[in-house]
């Protein structure tokens, strides 16, 4: 079952001239209207012209996430605001998010990348799409419920949390499709067999999950608890958010919108392109975006192409699951953590050269962050209600920049271990 | 009027407050008076020795975390009302007490309190005023504390 059958199934001499004629728009809109990329460019030695064939692309400088924070906040914008219909914008580091713009073109775009995506995992106008992603800046809540109404589904924009209630309307509503975080739906199926409930209570026959990173193991504990398939999404708000790219019922990797992005795997420290089955880092080019065109954007997470045929008839190549990141950034409960940040509240604080340590663990189905912090004789006191208060005002402060619940644990100086003179940062005792 | 206690970081597991005791007996820093204070994930200890600062040097050199402040040492009355009378000075100025522990005096029938206090200077001269004896340097407590011990 496609959504758009016409672009989805294209062959690939005619996705390849329909991306190659969007991807010349693409450079030549980001040249003339937004400094960063035309001066990137000039640096780079290359203009506009340099493009003319898709292999071209890789003459073109990268994005990072740190030129998006540079021209804080609509500095990478093609279009002027009043063509902006949508802004969203993704957590960020040292207070300053991400931020992301849409154009009505860009939100149709998206609504339609949604729709796909949703069908993709058997979803059509008689389902009704329970939406636990939370809706607001995050891009996932607003991403599906546009997808889902696009295809005539019922959305219920039930939003994250109070996951009895969750649970109540699932069941009385007769919810046929979960959309939320893959640690989540562990979790409400764990609220299910608290509350007496068993899958046979629930019309449920599908979840689209994603903002996470899984495992075949959490999708078959998924699977097996809920009695539905579980299926991969992959987005990131830079890009556009949720509708990157979509597994198919096969669930052998996530086809990607490549009508709307190029995709590239790329050694992370030579910036070399990988050819396809070997692991890198995501690199994405928007195709259609206006507001927000992304050229070779860096996503950090790692990943491999896969080009073989599928046999769901689709022809966009597929990448693999996300195995993991290039940087130490986290993903908490769906929301990302960089270690900088803790840095940024202990400097914060008073603490000049701060020591620390993020302890993720996974308990029950949720994920819990520990954050160690080294007491130096700054932050010492020989009053313990002082260290009492010390170390809830550094959670407090971690948990307003977060947006996470953490626990804090002061420990000994010198006790968090130190390679190379780059202190580890982060365990990930997670399971997944 | 002041001696110096040393404190010290310690986290809440088996084998940390014996590392402290086997640095300071390495470094023959001998231990007058304690006192722990814990919660779940960590404590502090709080120590009188006869040589804070060698103390304080060692403990840092592997790596814990030290802090030396002044604290009153008071000698009183082992008797009873021998410490009401003096924390009654001390509410009469409204000197808030952080924490205190006690030790027995090396005189017979004395006793030997360490306070903590907000207002250090202040509560001196009001113990003073009343006549309550304080201990003035690391080297008295020592002798203090030694004589019956020996």
């Amino acid at each position: 079952m496609y959504w758009n059958p016409k672009y989805e199934c294209m062959p690939r001499t005619d996705l390849q001239q329909v991306q190659f004629e969007r991807l010349k728009q693409t450079i030549e809109r980001v040249y003339h209207n937004v400094p960063h990329y035309r001066n990137t460019m000039q640096n780079a030695g290359v203009e506009p012209g340099h493009l003319n064939t898709l292999d071209d692309l890789q003459k073109f400088p990268f994005t990072r996430k740190q030129d998006l924070r540079d021209n804080y906040p609509y500095g990478m914008f093609a279009v002027s605001l009043s063509e902006v219909v949508r802004i969203h914008s993704s957590s960020g580091t040292t207070g300053k998010p991400t931020v992301v713009g849409y154009t009505r073109n860009d939100i149709n775009h998206w609504s339609e990348l949604m729709a796909r995506s949703l069908m993709s995992a058997g979803a059509g106008k008689d389902d009704v799409i329970q939406n636990a992603y939370g809706y607001g800046l995050f891009t996932g809540g607003l991403g599906v419920h546009y997808g889902a109404e696009r295809i005539g589904a019922s959305i219920i924009p039930i939003s994250g949390g109070n996951t009895k209630r969750q649970v109540m309307i699932m069941k009385d509503y007769g919810s046929t499709i979960i959309t939320c975080t893959p640690s989540y739906a562990l979790f409400i199926a764990e609220v299910i067999e608290e509350m007496g409930l068993s899958k046979e209570d629930f019309k449920l026959k599908a979840g689209v999950f994603g903002a996470e990173p899984w495992s075949e193991n959490m999708r078959n504990e998924i699977e097996s608890r809920l009695g539905i398939l579980a299926i991969d999404i992959y987005g990131l708000s830079e890009i556009i958010g949720p509708g990157v790219a979509i597994e198919c019922k096969h669930q052998n990797g996530l086809h990607v919108m490549e009508d709307h992005f190029i995709v590239e795997v790329i050694n992370p420290d030579t910036g070399e392109i990988l050819p396809p089955g070997h692991r890198g880092e995501l690199v994405f080019t928007s195709l259609t975006k206006e507001a927000l065109p992304i050229v070779r954007y860096r996503t950090g997470d790692i990943s491999r192409l896969i080009v073989d045929e599928c046999e769901c008839g689709r022809t966009f190549s597929r990448i693999g699951r996300i195995e993991g990141r290039t940087d130490d950034m986290i993903i908490i409960r769906g929301v990302n953590v960089f270690p900088s940040q803790i840095e940024h509240v202990l400097l914060e604080i008073g603490e000049t050269e701060p020591h620390y340590l993020l302890v993720v663990d996974r308990i029950g189905s949720l994920d819990v962050l520990e954050v160690q912090v080294e007491v130096s004789e700054k932050l010492f006191s020989d009053e313990v209600r002082q260290l009492e208060v010390l170390s809830t005002k550094i959670r407090h402060e971690i948990e307003s920049v977060l947006g996470v619940s953490v626990s804090v644990k002061l420990v000994e100086p010198k006790t968090i271990a130190r390679s190379e003179g780059k202190a580890k940062r982060v365990i990930d005792k997670r399971k997944i | 009027m002041y001696i110096k206690q040393l404190s010290i970081f310690l986290e809440n597991v088996p084998g940390r407050l014996r590392a402290v005791t086997s640095i300071l007996a390495d470094s023959k820093v001998n231990i007058r008076a304690l006192a722990l204070a814990d919660t779940t994930d960590f404590g502090v200890l709080r120590l009188i020795v006869d040589q804070p600062e060698l103390a304080s040097i060692v403990l840092k050199e592997k790596n814990f975390t030290v802090k030396l402040a002044d604290v009153l040492a008071v000698e009183m009355d082992d008797t009873p009302g021998g410490l009401d009378r003096v924390l009654k000075v001390l509410e009469e100025e409204q000197i808030n007490i952080e924490y205190m522990y006690a030790f027995m005096g090396a005189k017979p029938k004395k006793a030997l309190v360490i306070f903590r206090v907000d207002k250090l200077q202040q509560a001196v001269e009001a113990l003073q005023e009343k006549g309550i004896k304080l201990i003035s340097s690391e080297e008295d407590l020592v002798d203090l504390i030694y004589f019956c011990w020996d």
